[in-house]
């Protein structure tokens, strides 16, 4: 081997660019967190939406490395848009992407066979490339032995091992490639990749006849056909009460905070515009959705523990079927759980779609799952138009509607769905061959790093998009300022107002007034600020919080019960959520598909409020 | 006999994996998986509605098929014995 990468006396200047490249499921990402800790950028490659990870760290000699960590892929023989990028980052041919200087080729030593006809195919490619046996500490306990030095001479590749949960589990891979000998690999490669693989295994790996015994256990409870779907809805009963019943002292406590800072600004800031603007535009706006931080946080936290212990895909496995009858893939389950939260990440998680008809799908439906965002105007709604009373001797008649609502959202996905599969039938074969990993303790490192960057992207939104679109509203609302000797509420004379008016003339049909459809514009940016919104346009000088309060009498003495059930059935379906329609613009990359989803969710919120609004007034 | 036809927990070996068409992308994802003659497999379980998805172990990874996908790989029982 030739010394290639770099001579000792340059060590500290050019960071060296390496990728990390394997399998899905090979522990690719714990070794890359293990590797640069916190120093992460998560972004998107130029052009396409697959998701770049890039971090950094500095190598014992003082070396800064930057690491790319390349998305999983089965072969280099691309079957998706992520498969595609990891070929062509490796192969160089991605513009605006430098080929990596090493290929740090990840194999899942407990999964050999798979893994190491991955790493023949990176290997033909005669780049430098090391070999990382991840995961030797779970390898071991399930007793497959390899030795180390025999599979690096049989590969002609340097072999290094790691346990990527472990505190110095890189170590050995740190000093490797800091040492800079690592040369491109020489050697052809058999056709046979396969076979090859099998004499690799023969030569250099002693496996146990049967290391899957645990998991045996496991599946046999998890994918029986009675058992598995009983414990899934379980589980999803279990997230659900976690994401409202665990949050409340959290959301109380955001809520109580941004309060008192109004509280404070507003004492400490004269009476003008700009007190204004931070209390009514600012923290009641941005502020409001903030709120909702520890509900998202909860449902990823659950979200990434069920994905790290190697149960989300079994839970594709139990639905798919039922999920290709409504038009949809089992791995369409975990894009649309998350939107129960939010359906931009949702929307995000539909990358792990392969085909392109299931993912467009799935992005189209995804806005019908109830978000967490429509919670408070449910809440508002229902707190001041159901009656508290008890139906069928044992359920809260408030409950009842608010379970309806999210049951209503999930059929009218199901129907849509449904529609969109007889509509655009092709004799097209969608692929499922989806991989069932090994079950695996989730790893606290991993769960909080994943929580961080989900904390990162919630807040960013807040404090881009929301505090914008909140601060815009406020404008709005507060300007032009009425003229002298007005009686009128301010908000009268103002924009807002002229909008509402103009709008009324569209919603009159379906029962809103003036007031609704200003409320309607916010409720843009994030449909709970439709909440503040409403108080203020009722002329009330409060935050959002308290104004519900004080609003719930206002609107069921001004409001009849038509109204207030077509605007909750308008919530179901509402698409005005310029966050939801940015990512399927992006998702898509097609503005027309942005277009196309904003229209047929109007189309059904409007239809659905018409006939609520007739039929509730026909009984009245 | 096909993949999809196997028994829970029963043991076989590939013989053949079809091509529905002329390189058919999802027979050559099924190699590159695994599914390769020669290869044991066994069927972990079945989806709750009308025995699809299939779980199927092949060397050490377990794979979800549709039914079409399964279709694709035929299988002789272990007991048959051929290699």
């Amino acid at each position: 081997m030739t010394a290639l990468v770099h001579p000792d006396a340059d060590a500290a200047a050019e960071p060296m660019h390496i990728a990390l490249v394997g399998n899905p499921n090979c522990g690719k990402t714990a070794l890359f967190n293990r590797l640069t800790g916190s120093r992460q950028k998560v972004a998107n490659y130029a052009g396409v939406t697959v998701e770049r990870k890039e971090g950094r760290y500095t190598a014992p000699s003082g070396r800064v490395i930057r690491v790319l960590d390349l998305p999983g892929a089965y072969s280099l023989q691309p079957k998706s848009p992520d498969e595609a990028v990891t070929r062509a980052v490796c192969l160089g041919d991605l513009a605006g992407e430098a080929q990596p200087e090493v290929l740090v080729c990840v194999v899942d030593a407990t999964n050999l066979r798979l893994n190491l006809r991955f790493a023949l195919e990176v290997k033909a490619l005669g780049r430098p490339t090391v070999l990382v046996l991840n995961m030797m500490d779970a390898a071991a306990k399930r007793g497959v032995k390899i030795d180390r030095q025999r599979l690096s001479a049989e590969l002609g590749l340097p072999v290094v091992e790691t346990i990527a949960v472990h505190r110095d589990g890189a170590k050995a891979l740190i000093d490797l490639i800091d040492a800079g000998r690592i040369a491109p690999a020489t050697g052809t490669v058999p056709a046979d990749l396969h076979a090859e693989t099998s004499r690799l295994l023969r030569l250099a790996v002693q496996m146990p006849p049967a290391i899957t015994r645990r998991d045996d256990a496991i599946d046999a409870i998890v994918l029986h056909p009675v058992i598995g779907p009983v414990l899934l809805a379980g589980i999803l009963f279990l997230m659900f009460q976690a994401v409202f019943a665990w949050a409340a002292p959290l959301m109380d406590g955001i809520e109580a905070g941004m309060q008192h800072l109004g509280t404070l600004i507003g004492t400490q800031l004269p009476e003008g515009p700009l007190r204004s603007l931070l209390v009514e535009g600012v923290i009641a706006g941005a502020g409001s959705v903030l709120v909702f931080l520890p509900q998202i946080l909860i449902l990823f936290l659950f979200i990434l523990v069920l994905e790290e212990s190697g149960y989300l895909p079994r839970a594709a496995f139990l639905l798919d079927k039922a999920m290709v009858g409504a038009g949809l893939s089992g791995r369409s389950f975990i894009p649309l759980l998350s939107s129960f939260a939010c359906a931009v990440p949702g929307i995000m998680a539909t990358r792990s779609i392969q085909h392109p008809r299931d993912r467009l799908v799935t992005i189209l439906v995804a806005p019908l799952m109830t978000c967490s965002a429509r919670l408070p105007v449910y809440a508002l709604l229902i707190g001041a138009f159901i009656p508290e009373r008890t139906v069928a001797g044992l359920f809260n008649l408030q409950g009842v509607v608010l379970f309806a609502l999210y049951v209503l959202g999930i059929v009218s996905a199901v129907a849509v769905a449904w529609f969109l599969k007889r509509y655009k039938n092709t004799n097209e074969e969608h692929p499922l061959m989806l991989e069932l990993p090994a079950y695996r303790l989730p790893h606290l490192r991993d769960l909080s790093l994943g929580l961080l960057e989900r904390a990162k992207i919630f807040v960013q939104r807040v404090g881009t998009i929301i505090l914008t679109l909140s601060v815009l509203l406020w404008a709005l609302a507060s300007f032009p300022a009425p003229p002298a000797g007005a009686t009128g509420p301010a908000i009268d004379y103002s924009l807002a107002g002229m909008i509402g008016r103009a709008l009324e003339v569209v919603f009159a049909p379906i029962g809103f007034n003036w007031q609704i459809c200003i409320a309607l514009v916010p409720g843009l940016a994030a449909r709970e600020v439709a909440v503040g919104a409403l108080a203020t346009v009722y002329a009330l000088s409060a935050n959002a919080d308290n104004a519900a309060e004080q609003l719930v009498p206002l609107i069921s003495a001004q409001w009849g019960l038509p109204t207030a059930l077509s605007l909750l059935v308008w919530y179901v379906y509402s698409p005005q959520c310029i966050s939801t329609l940015a990512v399927i613009k992006r998702e898509t990359n097609s503005v027309r598909m942005m277009l196309l989803s904003a229209a047929y969710l109007f189309g059904l919120a409007y239809l659905a409020s018409f006939i609520t609004f007739h039929v509730a007034r026909w009984f009245a | 006999m096909t993949l999809h036809d196997l028994p829970v927990g029963a043991h076989a070996r590939i013989t053949e994996v079809l091509e529905h068409r002329a390189a058919d992308p999802i027979s050559q994802r099924l190699g590159e998986l695994g599914f390769v003659p020669g290869e044991a497999v066994r069927v972990i379980g079945y989806g709750p509605l009308g025995k699809e998805p299939v779980a199927v172990q092949v060397g050490f990874t377990r794979f979800a098929l549709r039914r079409s996908e399964a279709e694709r790989v035929l299988v002789v029982t272990e007991m048959e014995g051929v290699a």
